[in-house]
């Protein structure tokens, strides 16, 4: 990094050529390669094959997942001694075995004293352990299956795991959301995206489409949405005491995702009534009418997963847009991302090297930016995320 | 390392945090190791970059940009080491708890025996504690091996049963972890490892059960007679299995760890060694805390006994939502000294979640991060308590923790009364503008009791210079002390309640310069004395007959006390801190705390 002094404002302030203390900012791409890889949770059959076309419900792979287990401690049960449990078993370990039926015990005193242990389920015996004096009983097997997701091509094979499904695809990255993957149309809630999305703009027109509203979402707008069958919903932001009211408790770390709420709920901003970012308007007014897949899965720390909305279709892919953003450099475009200016955008003008005193009193390495209003501002490097271009 | 310290340089170690990773670099100065600047980049351990190294470059450069040294070879690839005169440092180690740090399961036989056990062995060894399963930990055996499956832990620490003692509970938990098979959380290509420190006659038993599926260690029995406890041959094999199945998983470790000169160690041990080096050099009780984005951890040194315990969802960042959950809204707001709508103050709570890195610009926002610090601390406390008890289930009245202490029979051994050093550390309190600022914090939130000499991470370098200690201890002490160990002062704070205008305290405060302060506080009053970093004074302590200062209620206790950057804090407030009920009252009280502490700048309070 090389390091230059210019001059600013009549004072000399040394500022670099290059910001690297910030936070990257969340996707908003419009034709992007995107690649997502199905995977099932154990190992299974995959069903498809390279060059298969899918759609957003086809199934990619299926696997049998081991049943619920029962652990019945026969010993106690019986009223014998652990190292002789083997002689009591009528099963062996891996024998089938019916609900009630009979699985270990004894007779006695010639047949009039009966001491039998019945199976509380249909399944097999995973289990029997002359030591511990239990055994284990499993259910049988259960299906479960992985969907494509999003529409595309298969591309890639995970061995008896999945597969990797490519498109060509517009992506917009949310800041936060609940729900699980969901797929439908995209409709505008209004013309004007920038004021909230409420009860009134939830017509039985909004079933199994991706409403996109504005600044913020009203608890009784989603509730109606959940009422009338609306796969999901976009939006800038929630207020977090309507969120805790939708959900009937407060989330306290965010990983989200498995929400059992009927629609998903992606908010792109943050807490609040927030608008959303112009860019990311303009992209959802462009596809309007199109397909979309959206997952309101996040997970903020440790394997980070933001939200997201795909919209597959046919466009040419523009290069170079999804290369990682270096670091800020003087003309960077920037969204602010605290209190006071939250939500404005703006430009990087310059990258001073000394830490410099903010309000608090608390020293720290400051970017100074020029709003699109006009005016300049200067604030930490950490209360402001790129624009991905 | 087989350099010597006196030939060498410049020493660089980093901290690779959940949010942040810091970047410190050490000078010798003829001899006399010193801190000489810092670094600071957001972690790059998740997703787009998923390259730990990224982050520790940029932490780097900004120490290079600082500087005009360059430690980074040219095309950033590796640490230049030696330094040659002109370029690179001498030795170069680090910390880390990023990607969620350590995260192990562990299990005993009895709940309050061997599991309690086990949990305090891996959190001693820096670990996040995922679960704590034992026999009677009341859920069903299903319900056991279905969490187990669940849950995808980096290693399992298993303890169970005396040597010697019945074999078979401690069987069955191998069984439930046999019918789980529970993958590890990085990769499945490896064998999750197991800690074994149980009965040691059982071990044939584990490895036909667990040993075609699992990478078993086997150590001495963490309770070999229930009397003893001995964990430090169970911490050992997870600090090693930590670096050899661990760390090697994590993405861009492997590269990280071919910079360093020692192994990376977890960020809580690292700081946890500074903790007990404290207490060591000064041969006194110290409570510690380490208050991070993601976690909160308390460390205890009482009598020579060291505990640690971290909050793993307790935290000023990724966790705070967390803190709003566990604490309430309530007991955040008490806090704060101006109207403010919950609403609002949700949101803002959450947006910081969402954008962990953020920090706040305004006062307000200064003051919300701080009533939330406080409600963390208090729980992260309550918390360590219920990990810092006695052996249990001893027959006879002595409980030992081989070569350190006795204990007695209360559930927990932490008396705040008894404490004689805090310490602080941690993003939020090694950066509060005002070092007032976090002395009162650590006294509200732990709520300080009797005279407690309070310190703190000067800018947040003691898991560093705990790693440091490690192999140059004396260089690592020169730091600490000089650069590191922000003395704040001394607080005196009686135990008991009263009404207002009650008298709670005469003190008299006889300085080592000759001259002499008598001052007396009434209740809800707090006071601050001047008394300089280096200057000790005799306090005399007469409290009123319902209040106690360490000798009991109405006793009079002569001690002396030292002076630090904030000096020495009377605190009438009492012991537990209770707060009007009228909101307009309370807002003044804590108007008037933060005015006659000089918290926060005069201007931007006065209108409140």
């Amino acid at each position: 990094m090389r390091v230059c002094k210019i001059l600013s404002q009549n004072s000399e302030i040394k500022v670099t050529e290059k910001g690297y203390a910030y936070t990257p900012g969340l996707k908003i791409k419009k034709s992007i390669m995107i690649k997502k890889i199905r995977r099932l949770p154990v190992t299974g059959k995959v069903l498809v094959k390279i060059g298969d076309n899918v759609d957003f419900l086809s199934t990619v792979a299926e696997a049998m997942v081991p049943g619920e287990p029962h652990v019945i401690n026969v010993a106690t049960k019986l009223g014998i001694p652990r190292e002789s449990l083997l002689k009591y078993m009528k099963k062996v370990e891996g024998e089938e075995v019916k609900k009630d039926e009979k699985i270990a015990g004894y007779t006695a005193f010639f047949g009039l004293w009966n001491n039998w242990l019945t199976s509380p389920t249909d399944g097999y015996i995973e289990r029997i352990s002359d030591i511990s004096g239990q055994i284990i009983i499993r259910e049988k097997p259960i299906l479960v299956d992985v969907k494509a997701y999003i529409r595309g091509q298969v591309v890639e094979l995970l061995e008896n795991e999945g597969a990797i499904i490519e498109t060509k695809a517009s992506l917009v990255q949310g800041i936060f959301g609940i729900g699980g993957e969901k797929h439908g149309e995209i409709m505008l809630a209004a013309e004007d995206l920038t004021s909230y999305l409420t009860e009134d703009l939830i017509t039985s027109n909004c079933k199994g489409k991706i409403i996109v509203g504005g600044a913020c979402v009203t608890k009784d707008a989603f509730l109606k949405a959940v009422e009338m069958g609306v796969s999901g919903i976009v939006t800038g932001g929630i207020n977090d005491i309507e969120l805790k009211e939708l959900l009937g408790y407060e989330i306290g770390v965010a990983i989200t995702g498995q929400e059992d709420i009927g629609t998903t709920l992606i908010i792109t901003e943050g807490f609040g009534e927030i608008s959303m970012n112009p860019k990311t308007i303009e992209l959802f007014k462009y596809f309007e009418g199109k397909i979309a897949a959206i997952n309101g899965t996040t997970q903020i720390r440790a394997g980070v997963m933001r939200p997201e909305i795909i919209i597959p279709h046919e466009l040419e892919v523009e290069k170079g847009v999804d290369e990682l953003s270096g670091g800020m450099i003087k003309g960077t475009p920037i969204r602010v991302i605290n209190e006071p200016y939250f939500g404005a955008l703006g430009r990087v003008v310059s990258l001073p090297v000394e830490l410099q005193k903010i309000k608090t009193e608390s020293k720290v390495r400051v970017v100074e930016i020029e709003l699109d209003e006009g005016k300049r501002i200067i604030l930490p490097r950490a209360n402001v995320e790129i624009i991905e271009t | 390392m087989s350099r010597k310290i006196e030939d060498m340089r410049y020493i660089l170690v980093t901290d690779v945090g959940s949010t942040t990773t810091k970047a410190r670099l050490f000078k010798n100065q003829d001899g006399d190791w010193r801190f000489l600047v810092a670094g600071e980049a957001p972690t790059t351990v998740e997703a787009p970059y998923e390259d730990v190294t990224m982050g520790v470059r940029n932490a780097v450069r900004e120490v290079e940009e600082l500087t005009g040294l360059r430690i980074l070879s040219v095309d950033g690839s590796y640490i230049e080491e030696p330094y040659n005169g002109k370029v690179g440092v001498d030795c170069y180690c680090t910390t880390s708890s990023a990607g969620g740090g350590l995260q192990m399961m562990v299990t005993g036989v009895v709940k309050k025996m061997t599991a309690e056990s086990a949990n305090r062995a891996a959190l001693g060894a820096g670990a996040i504690v995922m679960d704590v399963l034992s026999i009677d930990d009341g859920r069903r055996a299903y319900e056991k091996i279905r969490h187990i499956r669940n849950i995808r832990p980096d290693m399992i620490l298993m303890a169970g049963g005396t040597d010697g003692g019945t074999i078979s509970h401690v069987v069955s938990i191998a069984e439930y972890i046999q019918s789980a098979d529970p993958t590890p959380r990085l990769g499945v290509a490896y064998q999750l490892p197991i800690v074994y420190a149980g009965n040691k006659f059982a071990r044939k038993n584990i490895s036909n059960i667990l040993g075609d599926t699992f990478s078993i260690i086997f150590v001495d029995n963490i309770r070999p007679i229930l009397e003893v406890e001995e964990t430090e041959p169970a911490r050992r094999a997870i600090h090693e299995v930590f670096m050899e199945h661990v760390m090697s998983h994590a993405p861009g470790y492997l590269n990280l760890m071919k910079w360093t000169d020692i192994d990376i160690m977890p960020t809580p041990a690292g700081e946890g060694i500074a903790m007990q080096l404290i207490a060591e050099i000064y041969k006194q009780n110290v409570l510690g805390v380490g208050l991070g984005g993601a976690t909160t951890n308390v460390y205890s040194i009482v009598d020579g006994r060291f505990n640690r315990s971290v909050s793993a969802n307790l935290g000023m960042s990724y966790s705070i939502t967390n803190v709003m959950k566990e604490a309430g809204i309530d007991n955040i707001m008490r806090w704060i000294p101006f109207d403010i709508e919950e609403g609002r103050l949700r949101n803002i709570i959450r947006n910081k979640m969402i954008r962990p890195t953020v920090i706040p610009q305004t006062i307000d926002g200064l003051i919300i991060e701080h009533a939330v610090a406080r409600e963390a601390l208090r729980l992260g406390l309550v918390h360590h308590k219920t990990i810092a008890t006695r052996l249990k289930g001893v027959r006879g009245e002595k409980a030992i923790t081989r070569g350190i202490t006795t204990q007695d029979m209360m559930d927990t051994y932490i008396d705040m009364m008894q404490i004689d050093i805090i310490v602080g550390t941690g993003g939020l309190l090694s950066h509060a503008p005002r070092r007032v600022q976090s002395l009162i914090l650590l006294a509200d939130g732990f709520q300080l009791e009797g005279v407690t000499a309070v310190f703190q991470d000067s800018v947040f370098m003691m898991p560093h210079l705990g790693l440091l200690s490690t192999i140059y201890r004396d260089a690592a002490w020169s730091i600490f002390e000089k650069d590191c160990l922000l003395r704040l002062g001394c607080i005196i704070a009686p135990k008991g309640i009263a009404k207002s205008g009650d008298r709670v305290m005469e003190v008299k405060i006889e300085i080592d310069d000759g001259s002499v302060l008598n001052e007396s506080l009434k209740w809800g009053e707090i006071k601050k004395i001047d008394l300089a970093e280096g200057q000790t004074a005799k306090a005399t302590i007469n409290p009123s007959k319902h209040f106690d200062i360490g000798n009991g209620d109405g006793k009079t206790l002569v001690t002396s006390v030292d002076g630090g950057i904030v000096g020495i804090l009377l605190d009438g407030r009492g012991r537990p801190l209770t707060f009007s009920d009228d909101k307009n009252e309370r807002k003044q009280e804590l108007l008037g705390w933060f005015k006659t502490l000089k918290m926060y700048p005069e201007d931007s309070i006065e209108g409140v």
